[in-house]
């Protein structure tokens, strides 16, 4: 019992040393704006008029297309560790769950495709729409009115993969271009970073499903 | 060194991160064709390598600005001497490993996640190779770790899954640890380019503190001493194809991130005592390695316990760093010859388990005798790991041995000798019943292509001794700090 | 001004405990879903700091904005796997924990 114990106090004591010296570091940390100037002076080659969503698709697309593949690549992980049988239908009886699915699916997926739509020129954008339709996909899941079909099917692969496709596609196009891999024409850049944003919103909100979904193992209750 | 400037068109950087990665999509797409997409992906793969390496060779190195945005305010892909170096290194291994792999997993029912996570590590080592960016690095790690975490985690059964767990939590610790210094230096200095920092940064408290929670998470990841625990019963339990790949290259990938990190942003920051400290940690990890592979009973966690001692070397760049200008490249070419040696073996070990049924050490010797391709490449491969002529690892601890020496920091030589010679202990105790007189029993049957490509890989062990002059001047033409060799 | 400098103080502050709090608890607590939580905690903590470094004096730099979604995203999906894992791990071993006795160290 006193090894364990030991072994604690030490690493609090390790802990609360990093601590102090963070702190004490950070605190000394000087001001500056970042890269607030280059940013805003790259503005008008970037296509699109908010500057979160210049940087996450344009200026530093790459971190974003990689963290849609880290998304992806999670998803076949989960697939990879955990059952892909089909789930059946949850017999729920009464109008209420129904009906509450039925009115807010619909206003899940308005407000995620508006989300994805003003982050070209305010707060918003794919992630955060994303996330929406990834709730109202989960709702579904626990719902479920209808039984899941077996995961993964070929059109449930594609639609996942669908974010990192189409960016993909669109960098590729860039590199051919002479504009750099993950680049855009200047003049098609709106449009491209729109198109991406949608591919996006789609796979993150299915995939975010699919991880939730992912961890079932065998001898599970579907139902508790 | 001279930088050959940006290129706008066609990029080879580029190029060696998208082939991979739509091999990685197309297998996701269709698992079952996953096996041949993986073949010609590692086919083409090893040719945009090549072409990447020559034109380093030729020209320098190649800085792609993703998106024609220069740093800082974009990312840029950084194809020099020492990524050039790790990507070949990738591509050869991962081409044998590809073509083992057609034979082990073959047409099982669900062989496809393994093609799928193979290829998505592959892209991911690729772009962290390539990546010039610290956060763009954090997320390539990222993608490093699920990919080696579920192949481990494939292999099912309760100490695979418990040693990928371990892996895992202990990956993440490593990663946000390195992601706290990504923000302390965004926070000090306003970018994130690395070449960029590099010119900026100055030596002091937040550097230190930088570094100590970088290097301390790529230690974690890389299985320093004592950070190994996680290795062995991770890289012993995985699946026989996947063996190869964590030991002979994921554990290099936080390797060579540490030492791009300090070839770059600390090279300030090396002094005598922390070149004695990491060296010493590196010599516990080649004797305690060497120990824990003398004592163990199967023969994967021995190969595991073998691959902590040899980690051990890796450590050695922190004296050398300092001690002789590129005194660094030895370590890294010993990092290929390791690769290279390390493959082979676990790839020799699960053919050998396959056949017998089990890897139980003592009651191997029948199989051995009877698997004369698979018991000649382990051979082959065991002198690379202890060190003997006409091997690149004879050439690897004669590089390591010279630069101590030159750098008149000797004892370190010693580590080295030593580490030899119990790396020749166990090696001998592997291979030695295999060499009394007794009966060869073939044991279960086994596709032919495992055993071939197995002596493949240990030729190019071989091979690698001839390459070590050309090695080295490629190592050269690598992108340091302005203070940094 | 004082306000806007003390705000920030106190992000810096809260992130570097949040971060340590987060180690320790990954190293100290059994349970595999803490430390998964544990991990999680961490990266809030990192998340604060880089967040501080946006407000600069004059504008307001977007970089750490997307660095921070970026992040977000990152760490949501490592938690999955993570968690996915601890269940097969339970599923394996009965217990929702690493066994204590690791097998060298």
């Amino acid at each position: 019992m006193s090894r364990p114990r030991l072994s604690h106090v030490l690493t609090s004591l390790l802990a609360g040393a990093l601590g102090v010296a963070l702190v004490l570091i950070l605190l000394e940390l000087p001001a500056h704006s970042g890269l607030a100037e280059p940013v805003t002076e790259a503005m008008d080659r970037s296509g699109v008029g908010h500057e979160v969503t210049a940087v996450l698709l344009n200026f530093r697309g790459y971190d974003t297309f990689l963290e849609l593949a880290v998304l992806l690549l999670a998803v076949w992980v989960a697939w990879s560790l955990g059952r892909q049988d089909p789930v059946p239908a949850r017999s729920v009886r009464g109008p209420v769950l129904r009906g509450t699915l039925r009115h807010l699916v619909p206003v899940a997926v308005l407000t995620g495709g508006y989300l994805v739509w003003v982050g070209a020129s305010t707060t918003g954008g794919a992630f955060q729409g994303g996330a929406v339709l990834g709730a109202a996909g989960v709702m579904l899941v626990l719902a479920r009115p209808r039984s899941l079909p077996r995961v993964p099917r070929l059109g449930l692969r594609f639609v996942v993969a669908l974010g990192v496709l189409v960016f993909l596609a669109s960098g590729v196009g860039g590199l051919l271009g002479g504009h750099g891999f993950m680049g855009y024409h200047p003049d098609w850049a709106y449009a491209l970073i729109v198109a991406v944003e949608l591919a996006a919103a789609v796979s993150i909100g299915l995939g975010l499903v699919l991880l939730f979904l992912g961890g079932r193992v065998q001898g599970d209750d579907d139902d508790h | 060194m001279p930088i050959a400037g940006l290129t706008g068109g066609l990029s080879w950087a580029a190029l060696i991160v998208i082939v991979p990665l739509v091999g990685a999509l197309l297998t996701g797409l269709w698992p079952r064709a996953g096996g041949w997409v993986a073949l010609v992906v590692a086919l083409l793969t090893l040719g945009t390598t090549l072409g990447g390496a020559l034109h380093v060779w030729w020209q320098g190195p190649e800085i792609h600005a993703l998106g024609g945005w220069e740093a800082p305010l974009g990312i840029a892909l950084v194809l020099d001497g020492l990524a050039a170096f790790m990507l070949l290194l990738t591509s050869v291994v991962g081409l044998f490993v590809t073509l083992y792999a057609l034979g082990y997993v073959g047409r099982q029912e669900r062989s496809g996640r393994f093609w799928v996570l193979w290829l998505w590590l592959w892209a991911a080592m690729n772009a962290l190779y390539l990546s010039g960016d610290v956060f763009n690095l954090y997320v390539t790690l990222e993608l490093v770790v699920l990919a080696s975490v579920a192949l481990v985690a494939l292999a099912s059964g309760g100490p695979a899954l418990v040693a990928s767990m371990r892996y895992l939590l202990l990956s993440l610790l490593g990663s946000l640890a390195y992601l706290m210094g990504v923000a302390l230096l965004y926070g000090a200095y306003g970018a994130l380019d690395l070449i960029t920092l590099a010119e900026q940064v100055t030596p002091g408290h937040l550097l230190m503190m930088v570094a100590a929670l970088m290097t301390v998470g790529l230690m974690a990841k890389t299985a320093l001493f004592p950070l190994h625990g996680w290795l062995a019963p991770g890289h012993g339990s995985a699946p026989a194809a996947a063996s190869p790949i964590l030991s002979a290259l994921v554990v290099k990938v936080s390797f060579y991130l540490m030492l791009r990190l300090w070839l770059t942003l600390f090279p300030d920051l090396a002094t005598p005592a922390l070149g004695v400290l990491m060296g010493g940690l590196g010599g516990a990890a080649v004797i305690w390695g060497g120990i824990m592979a003398m004592a163990a009973d199967r023969l994967k966690p021995f190969v595991a316990y073998s691959t902590v001692a040899q980690v051990g070397y890796l450590a050695l760049f922190f004296p050398f760093m300092l001690a002789v200008p590129g005194g660094w490249r030895a370590v890294v070419f010993f990092a290929a010859a390791h690769a290279c040696a390390k493959a082979t073996v676990f790839m020799a070990a699960g053919t050998l388990q396959r056949a017998a049924g089990h890897d139980r050490m003592s009651e191997l010797a029948d199989v051995m005798r009877g698997r004369p391709i698979s018991s000649f490449a382990m051979g082959i491969a065991g002198a690379g790991l202890v060190g003997l002529p006409f091997t690149g690892g004879f050439i690897a601890k004669w590089l390591l041995v010279e630069t101590a020496i030159a750098g008149d920091v000797w004892p370190w030589a010693v580590v080295v000798v030593v580490g030899g010679l119990l790396a020749g202990a166990y090696v001998f105790r592997l291979l030695g019943p295999a060499f009394l007189a007794g009966r060869g029993s073939p044991g279960r049957p086994i596709a032919g292509i495992m055993e071939w490509s197995t002596l493949g890989m240990a030729l190019v062990s071989i091979a690698l001794g001839f390459a070590g002059a050309a090695s080295l001047q490629l190592l050269d033409a690598t992108v340091t700090g302005p203070g940094g060799l | 001004m004082i306000t806007e400098n003390l705000v920030g103080e106190i992000y810096l502050v809260c992130g570097a405990l949040l971060f340590v709090l987060g180690v320790h608890a990954l190293v100290v607590r059994p349970h595999l879903l803490v430390k998964v939580l544990a991990v999680n905690i961490m990266g809030s903590g990192v998340f604060m700091v880089l967040l501080t470094a946006a407000s600069g004096p004059d504008l307001i730099d977007p970089v750490p904005h997307a660095l921070v979604i970026t992040g977000i995203v990152v760490a949501v999906c490592a938690s999955a796997v993570a968690l996915a894992l601890m269940l097969k791990v339970r599923a394996a071993t009965g217990q929702a924990r690493l066994p204590s006795e690791a097998p060298e160290d």
